[in-house]
């Protein structure tokens, strides 16, 4: 009898892992999903090792090399109206892009979890819940980020504040409508019937089944959070000058059009490679994870 | 039907009241005393209690909220801490150049998006419907503001055929349509990519089905088939995403205003950020908000009008 359960216990784990190689194979056999990943790897590269990348610091100014084009000797991507070196400049850029991405984006997720844990499996909750939900919906777009600057104050911190606040309410309704099918299911009941505390069905049995879902609302999300970091801070509510942030550096490109227009090409380049990669391996992971859906996209 | 209008119109009025309690209580949450804000650094304590018994800050904050929203339902929504204009004068003289830069946009999305989107499905799997899902999903990836940017860069500093920025004239002359172009691509071109992949699967949904199949059978010709038949049972779920997406372009209209220095309510507000200037900031997001929820409203009802499969319950 034991031993039919672990062996039973085996295949299932077997099975668990035999899924997520399927997964792995399916993403890989996507070439734009590839690109993006190498991408991806390329920025979390550049992110870890500036230091070592660059001869530069970021805001080193020398008065004596000011804007000068893409190609020139020791400045590849030439220098701004500082004689800052832009690629120094955009190397450090892709590390304060991906720690506020990845910090807005998790954050985000710890409170779309629990909002969307708790209306989903409890019943009572759920209406306040979704009210929560519909109201910071109603909100369009970068808005809602940008009242919670306008409480905050203007801070890249704050920008990273913003962005979680504004991720809740996408992550609660994609949990909560995983916990809504889930806990329908006999193997659920089962373990309720067995006495188990809803903290553990919750933790232990539903939250591992919502993963797929969570893991593309993620990636996509950090193509969100990247977009809009640089956008805030082009409009002057998040990084603030000298920080190397893309669009504090479009920002101040863009009274250089005349004279330096790479100034500005160059940091929109490197958030639209970012933007682009999360998006397609976030495409590309949804395809993998639901074989189903791949006719649609 | 009227039951669910009358339905999401009581859900309508509890949102509104939801969403103009948090605008409201922004200001208290936020740092910085707002008397002291107007008064300046050099008012003393007696002024500021003044200042504060005349906007009414000496009272329970509910009270003030409930203030603030009877001001609101007949028009009133305070007085800029910067200037002392009327809110509701500084919204309105700006809102005309947001509304044309928001329609003009839409339009460019659907036209492109939705052309895109079927000609893809036409041409499924061939280079057309290769390059342009990777168009779409450059569109999607490109930071607006940058887009603008660069938009200027060619066609106003390099070939200058349109102007850098600014929406002034009226939208009946050369002039008004020439400056409308670059920032209606600008912030159209995300639109227009969602649109188009929206389009697109939900093209090829509706060709591989039955019905399809018998038109094909019978014998109706290929274009009466995708332009007639299938067209209009694919547009449903277009709509639904043009109408979450009016949200994004609305948002978007903020980026837009500033890169083409256009006079618009977004721009009203990212100064009124800057500048900590609560009752313009309160103003512009309570109405941004309101259109949003309402244009979903009417879009909800369009959805269940065309399509009588759905229901509410």
């Amino acid at each position: 009898m034991e031993n039919s359960a672990t062996a039973k216990l085996e295949t299932l784990k077997e099975k668990e892992e035999k899924i997520f190689l399927q997964t792995v194979k399916r993403l890989l056999k996507n070439k734009l999903a590839v690109t993006g990943l190498v991408i991806i790897i390329l920025q979390v590269i550049f992110a870890i090792l500036a230091p070592l990348l660059v001869s530069y610091s970021p805001n080193q100014q020398n008065l004596s090399e000011t804007n000068l084009g893409i190609g020139s000797s020791h400045h590849f991507l030439g220098t701004d109206n500082y004689g800052r070196d832009i690629w120094t400049r955009v190397v450090y850029g892709a590390r304060i892009s991906l720690i506020v991405g990845l910090s807005a984006v998790s954050l985000g997720l710890v409170g779309g979890l629990i909002l969307g844990l708790l209306g989903g499996y409890y019943r009572r909750i759920d209406g306040i819940v979704m009210r929560i939900v519909d109201l910071l919906f109603a909100f369009p777009g970068i808005l809602l980020a940008m009242l919670i600057i306008a409480i905050l104050g203007t801070s890249l911190v704050n920008v990273v504040i913003a962005i979680s606040v504004w991720s809740i309410p996408g992550c609660a309704r994609i949990v909560r409508g995983s916990v809504l099918s889930i806990k329908k299911q006999e193997y659920i009941m089962a373990m309720k019937s067995l006495g188990a505390s809803d903290i553990r069905i919750l933790f232990k049995h539903i939250l591992p089944n919502c993963t797929a879902p969570i893991i593309v609302f993620a990636t996509m999300r950090m193509a969100t959070a990247i977009l809009s970091t640089s956008a805030l801070s082009f409009l002057g509510l998040g990084a603030q000058p000298p920080t190397p942030e893309w669009g504090a550096m479009i920002a101040a490109g863009q009274d250089f059009m005349w004279d330096a227009p790479h100034m500005a090409i160059v940091p929109g380049i490197a958030i639209m490679l970012t933007v682009f990669a999360f998006n397609v391996v976030g495409d590309g992971l949804r395809d993998a994870l639901d074989p189903n859906m791949e006719m649609n996209m | 039907m009227l039951v669910l209008i009358v339905r999401r119109l009581f859900q309508l009025v509890l949102l509104l009241f939801g969403i103009s309690f948090i605008v409201f209580m922004s200001m208290f949450i936020a740092p910085g005393d707002p008397a002291a804000i107007i008064a300046g650094p050099t008012a003393s304590a007696s002024d500021l209690e003044a200042i504060r018994a005349s906007m009414g800050l000496d009272k329970p904050v509910l009270v003030q909220y409930l203030d603030y929203l009877a001001g609101v339902l007949h028009g009133d929504f305070g007085y800029s801490y910067q200037t002392g204009q009327s809110v509701s004068d500084a919204i309105i003289s700006r809102f005309p150049n947001t509304f044309k830069l928001a329609v003009a946009s839409m339009i460019v999305a659907m036209a492109i998006g939705i052309f895109a989107g079927i000609i893809s499905a036409i041409k499924h799997n061939s280079w057309i419907d290769f390059s342009s899902t990777t168009i779409a999903l450059l569109g999607v990836s490109i930071p607006n503001f940058w887009l603008g940017a660069m938009l200027i860069l060619v066609f106003a500093v390099n070939l200058q055929i349109l102007p850098v920025g600014g929406l002034s004239y009226s939208i009946f002359s050369l002039e008004g349509i020439k400056e409308l172009v670059l920032p209606a691509i600008t912030l159209g071109t995300a639109s227009a990519a969602l649109i188009a992949r929206m389009s697109r699967s939900s093209m090829l949904e509706v060709i591989q089905s039955d019905y399809i199949r018998t038109a094909k059978a019978k014998g109706v010709k290929k274009r009466s088939i995708v332009w007639v038949h299938a067209l209009r049972n694919a547009m449903i779920p277009v709509i639904t995403i043009i109408g979450i997406d009016f949200g994004a372009l609305l948002g978007g209209t903020v980026i837009t205003e500033q890169v083409f220095a256009i006079n618009g309510v977004g721009r009203l507000m990212i100064d009124a950020i800057a500048a900590r200037d609560f009752p313009i900031i309160q103003g512009t997001v309570l109405l941004v908000a309101a259109i949003f929820v309402v244009v979903n409203l009417i879009i909800d009802i369009i959805y269940a009008l065309i399509d009588p499969r759905i229901s509410y319950d």
